[in-house]
């Protein structure tokens, strides 16, 4: 139905696709993979319209296309549903999906109409969502789901999704790849773009893998193991090197002790402690409290209720700048906004910690800090000139390293990472979970939540279980396996 | 081609309009002595730049932090109508008691600790989360009754020698004004650039959230730059006080806000905060004054002046927009 044949895009001084070739099926799920970089976003907005190409051609039903707009693409029949969800929070349901092609009436819009629409899209998904609802007020997941209502209303028949899983919970991602498959029998083509080997298992027919621009694999899911992917994405086999070394053992001097910390309406009291370089896991669910479980022991959020001591000293009323000065330190979940620093440096976004550690009086000299950035540049193989590139204009996996770097300068005891490798392409995570250990076999002690269990089992010895905002279960040893962990995560007993 | 530095747009806007008016009129460079002082169009562009440059340091450091401040101009005023009130104690005036002549240390330094003190406040409002703009607009606003107040709504004029050798005296050749022009850039330039204040005000404005989260302390940075903003908006007032030798509430420092932030842009610092340039600003403010002083000596009308410096500022910002460079540089390089 959609075939993409040698196309190419250059920017100034890079070529961003390179003579890429895609087909697409009627009722076929087609995964688009590959390493940030790789070209996937690129794909989507040269396919779109959103970018002029420089070569190549598309071909919609046989016939030569030439998208100008994403909305011209949607006329034609293709639609998109982005990552930042491009829907108006503000406005209600109803006037999301019919928003820019509304019924009109005597000149007017024709609102009872625009509902009869927005129902039978929704219908057709299967989905109860009233459409007076404010948009705002619904799960990610429901906006997500009101966003292919949009493209259905459109009539769209190839159907682009832009990591749609990467803020669903797992319920969530059952009810979204449900509904694809449904429109898949309908005879809609899908493009999904995603970070998660497991998903496209479980949901697609066919992969193509992009490396720097150009193909590097097209694959039908059933003949893919996927091993084979992940060296076709990376372009290189995985390296024992990169598999993280085993789980250090822990000793049992306490460096954080938690007891029934809380705070209302975020999370229930919770006790823990946690040992010298010991990687503690947080696992649970999204929205379980895995997230504010961080915050709070950070001072992120203030508790009311329950005590913490770190080193055996307690701190009263934690602020994040008293818990920095106790040697703690956290890599928040949302990078983009209590991350990085945008349009400062490289350099002044990786002295940040330390210079505040050390006071506005007492400024490290320009030569010293390049020394630490050049050197933290090196250790972690951050892709960079220079240490004076604005750090938004780096790759998430490359964010993410010179925030880890932030802190480690700083010889903090404990760190709190929140979801480490979320949003980094797999190089990095792999680069970012053997960071992890060695640190840990060097006596720095992290709590570390992730969604992906996987992970939490790869990197954890321990793990704490979360669920509805409270603390269920605490696993290690034998126990600490992916069934237990999702059989508590689901319900069952602890 | 080598990449232009932040401070190199608005520096080549100068010295291009420089030239052009000293090709225009012969002698706009020329600087003479006379009396022992230096003298010639040049120096007057400096010396009637001083107050929008002193205001305009203090907004880039507000600016750095994602805010803005409204009331400097109102501060001038106050800081004005305080001196010239301690100087001369006019009847009818809150300043009717005091008796005998004040020292000079009180006729200088209790205006600018009072306009220290106002700046103070807007950072402790915005510190406490108004946004800037209101928190702000509120001083700009009843700043200048409060003066009006001080002097009772009069004019207040003196004859102080020493007062108005601050405005209208020279030292080592210049005028007075610039030499304090410079001192201030000098110590702000160093209080921020060799300590870590500025680090932590790009970083207050780049991203509250984040630079919290790493224990900066982001409301006491905000009252930093806010009282600094403030105090040098006392200077300015003193010296446009000096200037004129008496205290006008009504139009001391009016609009010179709007100038201020004007200056800020063209220096190349961000309305959203983060990154800030002093050095830029330090030129946008001469800048600015240049081009006003140039339209005034070719004998345009102010109301043109006016839409020259929109121009201009759009002009600037244009240049210093990385979209705009970019299409130029594709354009050329096509």
């Amino acid at each position: 139905m959609l075939e993409i044949t040698n196309l190419s895009k250059s920017f100034p001084g890079v070529r961003a696709l390179d003579d890429v070739n895609l087909s697409l099926k009627e009722g076929e799920i087609r995964a688009l993979m590959g390493e940030n970089g790789a070209g996937k976003s690129t794909l989507i907005k040269v396919l779109t319209g959103a970018y002029p190409r420089s070569g190549g051609q598309i071909r919609f039903d046989g016939e030569l296309i030439n998208p100008t707009s994403p909305a011209d693409a949607q006329r034609l029949g293709i639609s998109t549903v982005y990552q930042e969800l491009n829907l108006a929070p503000n406005l209600s349901v109803a006037e999301n999906i019919c928003l820019g092609d509304e019924d009109r009436r005597y000149g007017m819009i024709d609102w009872k109409a625009a509902r009869q629409r927005s129902i039978s899209a929704l219908d057709r998904l299967g989905i109860e969502v009233g459409p007076n609802k404010l948009l705002g007020s619904l799960s990610t997941a429901q906006q997500q789901f009101v966003a292919i209502a949009r493209a259905l209303d459109r009539q769209a028949r190839v159907l682009i999704l832009d990591e749609p899983t990467s803020s669903l919970d797992a319920d969530e991602i059952k009810a979204l790849f449900s509904i694809l498959k449904r429109l898949k029998d309908e005879g809609l083509a899908i493009l999904f773009v995603t970070h998660f080997l497991g998903q496209v298992y479980e949901l697609c027919d066919s992969i193509t893998v992009l490396r720097n621009g150009s193909n590097a694999g097209d694959f039908s899911v059933s003949e893919c193991p996927p091993d084979q992917l992940v060296s076709a994405m990376l372009g290189r086999e995985l390296t024992a090197e990169m598999s993280h070394a085993s789980v250090a053992q822990s000793s049992d001097e306490v460096v954080l002790q938690a007891d029934k910390l809380g705070r209302r309406h975020m999370v229930g009291q919770l006790s823990f402690e946690l040992r010298r370089g010991e990687v503690l896991g947080l696992s649970g669910l999204l929205g379980s409290g895995r997230t504010e479980t961080l915050r709070l022991t950070y001072g992120a959020e203030t508790a009311d209720t329950g005590r913490l001591t770190v080193s055996g000293k307690p701190v009263e009323r934690q602020t994040p700048r008293k818990m920095m000065q106790a040697g703690l330190g956290i890599c928040p979940e949302d990078r983009k906004t209590e991350g990085i620093l945008p349009g400062l440096s490289v350099r002044e976004n990786l002295i940040l910690a330390l210079q505040s550690n050390r006071g506005w009086y007492r400024p490290l000299s320009l030569r010293k800090q390049n020394d630490i950035v050049n050197e933290m540049i090196a250790k972690l193989g951050i892709k960079t000139p220079d240490g004076n590139k604005p750090i938004d204009q780096l790759s998430g996996g490359n964010q993410q390293k010179v925030i880890l770097a932030r802190w480690l300068i700083s010889n903090p005891q404990i760190l709190l990472l929140d979801e480490p490798t979320r949003g980094i392409d797999i190089g990095s995570k792999e680069e970012v979970k053997s960071l992890i250990a060695r640190l840990a076999s060097e006596g720095t002690s992290f709590l570390l939540t992730s969604s992906e269990i996987e992970e939490i089992l790869e990197v954890c010895s321990r793990t704490l279980v979360l669920r509805d905002r409270e603390m269920v279960a605490e696993l290690q040893g034998g126990e600490l396996n992916e069934a237990k962990i999702m059989e508590i995560i689901a319900g069952g007993k602890a | 081609m080598k990449r232009l530095g932040p401070t190199s747009v608005p520096l080549i806007g100068l010295v291009a309009l420089l030239l052009m008016n000293a090709a225009l009129s012969p002698g706009f460079l020329a600087v003479t002595v006379r009396d022992g002082h230096l003298s010639g169009s040049i120096v007057d562009v400096f010396l009637r730049a001083v107050p929008v440059l002193l205001l305009s340091i203090g907004m880039t450091l507000v600016i750095a932090t994602g805010g803005v401040d409204l009331s400097v101009g109102a501060v001038m005023a106050i800081a004005g109508a305080v001196a010239a009130g301690i100087l001369v104690h006019p009847a009818g005036t809150p300043f009717a008691n005091i008796s005998g002549t004040p020292t000079m240390l009180a006729v200088l330094g209790i205006p600018i600790a009072v306009a220290a003190t106002a700046g103070a406040f807007n950072g402790l409002l915005v510190a406490a989360g108004i946004q800037p703009i209101v928190a702000t607009l509120a001083l700009m606003v009843a700043g200048r009754g409060v003066a009006q107040l001080l002097t009772n709504g009069q004019i207040v004029t003196f004859t102080d020698e020493r007062m108005s050798a601050l405005g209208n005296g020279f030292w080592l050749g210049l005028p007075i004004p610039i030499w304090i022009a410079a001192a201030c850039a000098l110590a702000v330039f160093v209080l921020v650039r060799k300590s870590a204040l500025g680090l932590f005000i790009s970083a207050t404005g780049a991203s509250e959230r984040a630079s919290y989260l790493v224990g900066i302390p982001n409301k006491g940075i905000k009252v930093f730059a806010y009282l600094v903003c403030g105090l040098l908006a006392g200077v300015a007032g003193l010296i446009a006080c000096s200037d004129i030798k008496g205290a006008d509430s009504h139009n001391a420092g009016l609009y010179l806000e709007l100038d201020a932030i004007l200056a800020t842009c063209l220096g190349g610092t961000s309305m959203t905060g983060g990154r800030f340039n002093l050095a830029g600003t330090i030129v946008g403010a001469i800048l600015m004054q240049t081009l006003t002083t140039i339209i005034l000596t070719r004998g345009v009308s102010l109301e043109a002046t006016l839409i020259t410096k929109a121009v201009l500022v759009i002009g600037v910002c244009l240049f210093q927009s990385p979209v705009f460079r970019a299409k130029l540089t594709r354009e050329k390089s096509a």
